[in-house]
């Protein structure tokens, strides 16, 4: 047997291939005969389309042009509501809404004919805010504007609030975020009516886009193929929206019988496809003498744009942690998603849980003030132990360590010292410091019979040569996924992580694992590549030809004899809940989530009072994710999370005009580069899950929740000031700053 | 009626004497990339993001901005020859040990950054790295891990 595989640094299994610039990412491959396609879009937010023309001095016939009539199936994005067009016909709901797709031999050509179609609209009346779609002047979706509501509820409020010794409002905003993979969307697609369609490309759920297709061309499964490519990031934002590209790329194939390669730039990318949910969140608590919680009630609304696309699941995951790591008797959540005429907002890391818990976290400060408390004096006395029950219902069986996550961040960052130094020193100073805390929770996996339903599938297969394939629909993305599943698997074999190999995700070869989301793919599906590897490991000891201890040329010779006697040797495997495990869809309660990641983070900042400008100095990021499988890569996800995270806090700002974004580039759209990130210090402390692979929990979205309120209330305590709307860019931390001069 | 014949452009890649084909003032990263080296990337096509970084004569450019012609005579290294055919270069190493790379898509333009500090200042300090890859955008890392293989680099390469 070999070394323990899950909890060393192996080498990333595509590394090589990546730092030598070999790896295969989608525009990196042109077959013979491509045509580049590209798409026409709505120039406004609303309104009915009246005729598209076509300017007679480009000879259209030298192009493929598709528009909704040339769609052979339904022209529906087939997600959760029927809503989406592929390609607008009658009205357009929010800018860039795909319309017309033109495709040419060269790529130049293609691009210029996109400006000689004009398409004429009748404009309607938008809504573009939280506010007005709730005021429900128009009426743009539904009956109401609401995509969907949720209510968490939980003991009795109202009578908690007659009670309190203090209450404590507030009402905090976030803005869009963009996801900005350096890589943007892009696909290739070849399709004809007799072999059916095929995809290549950047995607992070081949799956989503194979029911896509089916659907567009009407066609059975067995037609339809997606692949993955290299992806060069995702962290959502190639969830969803791949599904409409390669649907275009496909339909512009299926038209033109040849391939065509459909590539978004830079602005297209930015503009047009998904960005992280704007929010309002307001927060009425009640607190007792002792400094506890009494009961919170927690409006969380989020805008989801035109189209329904994965709000309703957004919002679902946003409500349940509203009320965040807390034991509180009395609880209410109202969570609404409603419907804008802007491009539909969708999956980004975190997934509505970084947009409630940023309030949240925010709040608390307020409330510890209120309470005559320390921050973390405050939360360690309300924290949730084990035993103790979320708003949802959900009563916490293991182990949970918030109180010891705070000590060691406490300690880790010289909090109590730094407080009081900056307290002490602010007053002389024009660059002022504050150091501040968040404490919060993610849920791993689906939200709750969301696993369930997906009822995830893995196989394993080994070889002659006693190497075994890992057959998954997760996607590399950059994550780890290919390293860690090797892990999981050669532990489970006791063979080493280097005889693993790692399918690449083809509908035609790999099971449907479910999606590349929600924190979900170490923990659930890494756990189904630990029961696959052990079904061909039991195989071969029920077979006789495996010893209880043995070597990599006796595990070889096994599979060698194993496959010569039977054909193949394959183990697969299929999710089932961990039990006991409990929820109910209709009364929106029970156990939300298998497990939660658990952490406290701290930032400490500089606020300079001349240019308003924030700067972060430190950041510590203490954590409870069950076993890590790699240390390397599990430090890599928190860092780039928490390098996220504080972009979304101070520097990226989404600037919408009419319902567009009207900064669409990375020069005036900003990202954090190198010279604007602290150290980014990392420690994990090791709780296993017994229902995790080697005892691992999800990790990937935790680290995007908690660096905004850390350091927007490291930054209150810097200027004196409350701050309440992200991104805190100069301008609006100035103007935060004059009104609390006026008032 | 007959197609124009494409332009060409002579210069050096990776050691070896090419003819880059395009328009002279179309962008070196699409002749690169159109001559089989894919290795070079696309983020964003205005200079900030430095996925299509190359040394041009010794020079770390943006190829989205650089005009072919400016290739004419001259010298390009690119990802794909910054390793020699058996092994990888000490940088290339160091982002694998170190977790450097992630998604991927940034570390060519990242690894010939790097290739450019290290030429210029053998013995970098982390501040140093820091200003060297403020031109280099990467989304997945936070950079710490790319601070610390560049680091690791400069000591494999000084011993």
């Amino acid at each position: 047997m070999d070394a323990p595989q899950i909890g060393r640094s192996v080498l990333r299994k595509e590394g090589r291939a990546k730092v030598t610039g070999q790896a295969l990412y989608v525009d990196d491959v042109t077959p013979a005969g491509t045509l580049h396609g590209v798409t026409v879009r709505s120039p406004i937010a609303r309104g009915r389309i009246i005729a598209i023309r076509f300017d007679p001095s480009i000879p259209w016939g030298e192009y493929t042009v598709v528009t909704a009539k040339d769609i052979p199936g339904v022209n529906i994005v087939k997600l959760i509501a029927d809503d989406q067009p592929y390609l607008a016909s009658e009205a357009v709901n929010h800018p860039e809404e795909p319309v017309v797709l033109i495709a040419h031999r060269d790529r130049a050509r293609a691009a210029e004919a996109r400006r000689h179609v004009t398409i004429e609209i009748d404009p309607l009346p938008p809504v573009f805010t939280i506010e007005e779609s709730l005021a429900r002047r128009e009426i743009i979706w539904g009956a109401d504007n609401v995509f969907k509501h949720y209510s968490v509820a939980k003991g009795d409020v109202d009578a908690a609030f007659a009670n309190a010794a203090a209450v404590v409002e507030g009402t905090y905003e976030t803005g869009a975020q963009e996801q900005l993979y350096i890589e943007p969307n892009g696909m290739l697609a070849v399709a004809d009516p007799r072999r059916g369609v095929t995809v290549w490309g950047s995607m992070q759920c081949p799956y989503y886009i194979h029911t896509a297709l089916a659907a567009l061309f009407n066609l059975p499964v067995d037609r339809i193929r997606v692949v993955q490519m290299e992806t060069g990031g995702g962290f959502g934002g190639k969830e969803e929206y791949p599904s409409v590209i390669a649907g275009h790329a496909a339909l512009l194939a299926w038209k033109s019988g040849r391939p065509v390669k459909m590539i978004y730039d830079r602005a297209e990318d930015m503009a047009a496809t998904t960005k992280r949910h704007p929010s309002r969140t307001r927060h009425r608590t009640a607190i007792g003498p002792d400094g506890r919680l009494l009961a919170m009630e927690i409006d969380f609304t989020i805008d989801g744009g035109a189209y329904c696309t994965l709000s309703p699941v957004v919002l679902s995951r946003g409500t349940i942690h509203a009320a965040g790591p807390y034991a509180c008797p009395n609880v209410r959540v109202s969570g609404r998603a409603v419907a804008t005429n802007a491009p539909p907002h969708g999956a980004f890391r975190g997934f509505g849980a970084p947009q409630s818990l940023f309030a949240l976290e925010r709040h608390m400060d307020k409330v510890a003030a209120a309470a005559g408390l320390a921050p973390d004096e405050f939360r360690r006395r309300n924290f949730i132990r084990t035993g103790d029950t979320l708003a949802v219902g959900q009563t916490i069986r293991e182990p949970v360590t918030m109180g010891a996550l705070l000590d060691r961040a406490l300690a880790l960052s010289d909090y109590h010292q730094k407080r009081q130094r900056f307290e002490r020193e602010n007053a002389r100073r024009s660059v002022r410091k504050g150091i501040g805390l968040a404490a919060f929770m993610h849920g791993a996996g689906f939200t709750g019979s969301g696993e369930v339903h997906l009822s995830s599938v893995v196989a394993a297969e080994a070889t002659v040569e006693g190497t075994v394939r890992i057959l998954s629909a997760s996607t590399e993305i950059g994550q780890g996924t290919n390293t860690i599943f090797s892990q999981i698997a050669a532990e489970a074999l006791g063979i080493d992580a280097a005889d693993i190999e790692i399918a690449q995700p083809d509908t035609a070869i790999v099971p449907n694992s479910g999606p590349t989301v929600a924190s979900r793919t170490c923990m659930v599906v890494g756990k189904l590549v630990e029961m696959a590897a052990l079904a061909v490991k039991h195989a071969l000891i029920d077979a006789g030809y495996l010893p209880a201890f043995y070597s990599r040329t006796e595990f070889r010779s096994a599979c060698a004899r194993y496959i010569e006697a039977f054909g193949t040797l394959r183990g697969a495997s299929q999710y089932a809940p961990p039990p006991g495990l409990k929820w109910d869809d209709e009364k929106y309660l029970g156990d939300a989530y298998g497990t939660y990641g658990w952490a406290v983070y701290v930032a400490e900042v500089s606020v300079d009072t001349r240019t308003w400008e924030t700067r972060v100095d430190d950041f510590v990021a203490v954590q409870e994710v069950g076993k890590v499988i790699n240390p390397t890569l599990a430090m890599g996800q928190i860092e780039g999370g928490v390098a996220q995270g504080i972009g979304w806090a101070l520097y990226e700002d989404v600037v919408w005009r009419e319902g567009r974004m009207i900064n669409a580039q990375m020069t005036n759209y900003i990202m954090p580069t190198s010279m604007d990130l602290p150290p980014i210090r990392v420690y994990f402390e090791e709780v296993p899950y017994a229902y995790g692979p080697g005892g691992a929990k999800g990790i990937g979205e935790l680290p995007m929740d908690g660096p905004a309120p850390a350091i927007f209330n490291a930054v209150a305590q810097a200027i004196g000031a409350d701050v309440t709307r992200l991104p805190l860019t100069p301008e609006r931390l100035m103007s935060v700053m004059e009104e609390s001069a006026v008032g | 009626m007959a197609e124009a014949p494409v332009p060409r452009v002579a210069c050096r890649v990776n050691g070896r004497r090419v003819a880059l084909e395009g328009h002279p003032m179309s962008r070196l990263l699409d002749a690169l990339r159109l001559s089989g080296l894919t290795g070079t990337k696309e983020g964003c096509g205005e200079g900030e993001c430095g996925a299509c970084s190359v040394l041009l004569d010794g020079e770390l450019v943006n190829s989205c901005l650089t005009p072919l012609a400016h290739a004419d005579g001259r010298s390009i290294t690119t990802i794909e020859g910054v390793a020699s055919d058996v092994a990888l270069h000490g940088i290339q190493q160091s982002f694998l040990e170190c977790g450097g790379s992630q998604c991927g898509i940034c570390t060519p333009g990242m690894v010939l950054a790097a290739f450019d500090l290290l030429s210029r200042n053998p013995n970098p300090s982390e501040e140093d790295v820091r200003v060297a890859l403020a031109g280099n955008l990467c989304r997945c890392t936070g950079y710490m891990r790319i601070f610390a293989a560049v680091l690791d680099a400069r000591r494999r390469l000084g011993s």
